[in-house]
């Protein structure tokens, strides 16, 4: 975790004292059950969101309770579903455009890694284009699976602590237009399973 | 065996050696035009009194493994009154400027599907209103994905990819212009929008 004690940060750091571990626990409570999703739904893990939103498995329980269809009011982006090169600029607007403090969901093995989609239109996984806190797994996921997902993140906001100025940076694309290095885009981009190397005419 | 089309008789006695050769394949009519004259048969076989393939199913293109073999244009066309099917194909040899002549003119619905085999094969419509790429955004720069030569993830590196993706311009991909039906106005062919402006001038009396 950035900002852990010995490490030369640049913020000060005090050590945690009754008020600010109060705070912070006040505040973690109040951002874990007003977590407002962004859905950026593209493909067949968008039914299954939406069925995690409906009444069956009703996601207000846990506070989600309206899509935010805005990204200036949303907390949370779950990107449900393949992502396209062609909406890649989209996706990085929608999370540019979404006020601190916001987290990501990767819902499925498409947004997660590309999927079986390991072609010439597809981003390989949208931690190329997007930070993503939570990879949810699935083809896609049962609504289940995406309640846990969000049960976990959380749980990760309940261990944050609000002093912490690491965890607020936004991570911009650079002058080259990357938002990592390109030998880590490359990387994470690798062909895996029985797709090496294929051609059309091979 | 289901006999041919007779439509394929009718087209060989009219344009001779422009017709290149019929097969019937899994009971559907396919004739092989010559492309320089395909716009030709297409315009005889939608307005003759005989014929009337009215409706343009579907315009599309094939590329086969054979390197040799020709590139292939189709038009599957269907006789709403008929209820006829007929399969046009031409050929388009591989080592020379892919080219063939508009059918937009004939059917408007050709106008999207000319773009789509443009922006996947790249074969250019010679006469076509607005030959842009449809699927892939028009800055695309690693070629006409459904050609064989292409790799399938593309001919540049991931990072790359990701690169071009991030530092495009949205509104080149997403053109609000586009949507707009009154920015669109000027381009629309004539007689459309010589109905669009009697619409506007007269209400809705007209049927």
């Amino acid at each position: 975790m950035p900002g852990a004690e010995g490490a030369d940060t640049g913020v000060v750091q005090s050590s945690p004292n009754w008020l600010t571990t109060r705070l912070d626990a006040l505040v973690n409570w109040s951002r874990t059950n007003s977590l407002w999703p962004m859905p950026f739904g593209t493909a067949c893990c968008a039914i299954e969101m939406m069925s995690a939103f409906a009444s069956r498995f009703d996601l207000a329980r846990f506070g989600m309770e309206r899509m935010a269809f805005s990204p200036r009011q949303s907390d949370v982006l779950i990107c449900a579903g393949r992502l396209p090169y062609k909406l890649a600029p989209v996706i990085r607007r929608v999370w540019d455009q979404m006020p601190q403090p916001k987290w990501c969901i990767s819902m499925g093995a498409c947004a997660s890694t590309g999927g079986i989609f390991d072609t010439y239109t597809m981003v390989q996984g949208i931690d190329n284009i997007v930070p993503v806190d939570v990879y949810v797994p699935g083809c896609p996921p049962r609504p289940e699976g995406l309640i846990y997902g969000l049960m976990l993140l959380q749980k990760k906001i309940r261990g944050e602590s609000v002093f912490d100025a690491g965890l607020r940076v936004e991570h911009l694309v650079d002058e080259r237009g990357l938002f990592l290095e390109p030998k880590v885009v490359d990387e994470i981009s690798e062909p895996f399973g029985n797709s090496v190397a294929q051609t059309r005419s091979a | 065996m289901t006999p041919a089309n007779p439509s394929v008789a009718t087209l060989q006695a009219r344009f001779g050696a422009a017709v290149r050769r019929a097969e019937v394949s899994c009971g559907d009519t396919i004739v092989y035009v010559d492309p320089a004259r395909v716009h030709e048969v297409l315009a005889f076989l939608k307005d003759d009194a005989g014929e009337r393939y009215d409706y343009l199913a579907d315009l599309t293109a094939v590329e086969y493994r054979d390197r040799e073999r020709p590139l292939e244009v189709v038009w599957q066309l269907w006789s709403i009154v008929r209820k006829v099917p007929l399969r046009v194909k031409a050929e388009l040899p591989k080592n020379r400027p892919l080219e063939i002549a508009t059918v937009t003119d004939l059917w408007q619905g050709a106008n999207w599907m000319e773009r789509e085999v443009w922006d996947m094969f790249g074969v250019r419509f010679a006469g076509h209103p607005d030959l842009r790429r449809i699927l892939m955004w028009e800055n695309y720069a690693e070629g006409h994905p459904l050609r064989k030569d292409f790799p399938l993830r593309g001919r540049f590196s991931r990072s790359e990819q990701v690169r071009q993706a991030l530092t495009s311009d949205l509104e080149a991909h997403y053109s609000f212009e586009e949507l707009s039906i009154k920015g669109a106005a000027p381009y629309l062919p004539a007689n459309v929008r010589r109905d669009v402006e009697e619409h506007v001038h007269h209400g809705r009396g007209r049927a």
